[in-house]
């Protein structure tokens, strides 16, 4: 007996696409503020045989819940190889459809994980300087807002983890 | 798969001697405490043994005592009970509360803010202890009632409840005191220790569920929630809940029996676990390191979320539960944990691991076998422990 489904504990179990990508080419940053779940998902962008842009490689670090960590991967593992603009279409509720049940307060932490990738290629495109829709935009600004309050609750932590870093460089 | 039950703090297995001595009393003594009949009295004159047995447990009289359905019945009995039967006057409406009290005390006193009361939640320093002289400071004339639990159901704290108790007496303010996990396990005197209202609870005890009690002190004001056919001294209408009273009474003498062996063997299985857990790197131990309930042990893993912990440990087959609150049913940090002072994302990061009368050293054993390997899993895929080495 789970409070979860079986595709859940699947991915929550084995995670795929765990760790960081040395110089990515994309990183998105969020953190939710329901909860206090963190996510970093790393990509490396690729070109197919048609010249479009693709998530070559994805990897992603969660600090979370069962459902936050499980949406990630699955996330993950969904997008890989799909050109930019497939991968902009997935909607949280794509990966609540392939988790059959997900507990209604849980339903957040996918949104969680959608807008940890809209972060990342919201950013790669900024570097690019390229032209960025709407949408994407107002997601951008919405997870902005969410991300500067959550900094704020793991601040302690982010410090931790930076003084850490410089101790062993 | 080996399973190992690690969540006596939320409830407990009934004991088979409980077990077997409720099963007449729904069988054949059925009858009901009110009746005039033979199978009435039968189930009247077993309320009344029951009452004497738990009385005795806390020095109180029998007819301090009142059967409830739970704990937190007894809670919002004694909470808005009190209250509404304005003990000082419709302009004495202050109340005080401690800021680690369990959600049905928290919301039993929101409620009563709606309804025009004040509020007062005192603060705990890092261990979760209420300094006395702060409830000194916050009484005033229009209080009411002070409530404080005696050891917390999240980090195990006990509360100098005597000394709170004696500031209340001497200002003539009513004191409660929410015994739900100490109650059975650890000695407690309503006398000595100035307590006019006290709750309790069977399954906390490896009694059944749907029996809790009240101990309301003789001549303390108190209005019921329940009205109805005059059980319980008119205090609590519905029919006495007989086989869970009769279970809840016999688990309580179990308790009385053995309770300094049992504190005394508890308390050693979790030096054992303390110790354990502190040989893995980053972890931390919540709650008070001399005032502490032995069977209630809360730990946390510096980069580690909770819920994903005892979800990785009911994998393994071991149920424990998370001061986070990630949960199923609140997404917000524990607000316990938050009131000694932790940061959001430790109070998420906490595990509560609590003992009982069927834990071994070998389920100790099992679980710091399995764990080092859990919290490393779940540092790897957490984006705060880079260059940290595990």
């Amino acid at each position: 007996m789970s409070l979860y489904s079986k595709q859940v504990l699947k991915h929550f179990k084995s995670p795929q696409n765990v760790g960081k990508i040395k110089n990515p080419d994309a990183l998105g940053k969020v953190g939710n503020l329901t909860c206090g779940d963190v996510m970093y998902l790393y990509l490396k962008i690729g070109k197919n045989k048609k010249g479009k842009e693709i998530i070559k490689d994805v990897k992603f670090e969660t600090f979370g819940c069962t459902v936050a960590i499980a949406n990630t991967s699955l996330l993950t593992t969904m997008v890989k190889g799909k050109t930019l603009e497939q991968a902009q279409k997935i909607t949280k509720d794509d990966l609540v459809k392939k988790f059959k049940n997900v507990p209604l307060i849980k339903v957040h932490c996918s949104l969680l994980a959608i807008d940890a990738l809209s972060e990342a290629i919201y950013g790669y495109y900024k570097k690019q300087g390229r032209e960025i829709s709407p949408e994407l935009k107002a997601r951008h600004e919405k997870a902005e807002k969410i991300g500067k309050e959550i900094k704020h609750r793991h601040s302690s932590l982010v410090e931790l983890e930076e003084e850490l870093h410089e101790g062993h460089s | 798969m080996k399973r190992v039950y690690l969540d006596y703090a939320a409830t407990t297995p009934v004991d088979p001697r409980v077990a077997k001595r409720m099963l007449p009393f729904i069988l054949e003594k059925f009858g009901n405490t009110m009746s005039l009949h033979s199978f009435g009295q039968e189930a009247k004159t077993v309320l009344e043994e029951s009452r004497d047995k738990v009385a005795s447990l806390i020095n109180a009289k029998p007819n301090e005592i009142i059967f409830t359905s739970s704990a937190t019945e007894s809670n919002n009995t004694a909470l808005k009970g009190c209250a509404l039967s304005l003990p000082k006057g419709k302009d004495a409406k202050h109340i005080i509360i401690s800021s680690i009290e369990h959600p049905c005390v928290v919301e039993s006193a929101k409620w009563l803010k709606k309804q025009g009361f004040e509020i007062t939640k005192l603060a705990v320093d890092k261990y979760g202890m209420v300094n006395p002289e702060d409830v000194k400071k916050v009484i005033k004339p229009e209080t009411i009632l002070v409530s404080v639990i005696h050891a917390s159901n999240e980090i195990g704290t006990i509360q100098k409840i005597a000394e709170i108790g004696k500031i209340c007496r001497e200002r003539n303010v009513y004191f409660h005191t929410d015994a739900s996990q100490s109650f059975g396990k650890i000695p407690i005197d309503v006398k000595s220790m100035n307590i006019d209202l006290l709750t309790a609870s069977s399954h906390k005890i490896y009694g059944p569920k749907g029996a809790g009690l009240l101990y309301i002190r003789e001549g303390t004001k108190l209005i019921p929630l329940l009205h109805g056919g005059g059980q319980e001294k008119g205090l609590r209408g519905s029919t006495v809940n007989v086989p869970a009273i009769v279970g809840f009474a016999k688990a309580a003498e179990l308790c009385k029996k053995d309770m300094t062996k049992e504190a005394k063997r508890l308390n050693k299985l979790g030096n054992k676990l303390v110790k354990g857990l502190l040989k893995i790197q980053g972890s931390h131990i919540n709650g008070s390191p001399k005032s502490y309930l032995p069977n209630i042990i809360n730990a946390r893993f510096d980069f580690v979320e909770g819920e994903s912990l005892v979800m990785q440990l009911d994998f393994k087959g071991i149920a424990c539960s998370t001061g986070s609150a990630c949960s199923s049913t609140s997404l917000e940090p524990s607000h316990v944990l938050l009131a000694t002072g932790l940061k959001p994302q430790e109070a998420h990061g906490s595990l509560r691991i609590s003992l009982g009368r069927f834990t071994k050293q070998s389920d100790i054993d099992y679980l710091l076998k399995v764990l080092p390997d859990i919290v490393k899993n779940l540092r790897k895929i957490s984006p705060f422990k880079n260059s940290y080495k595990f």
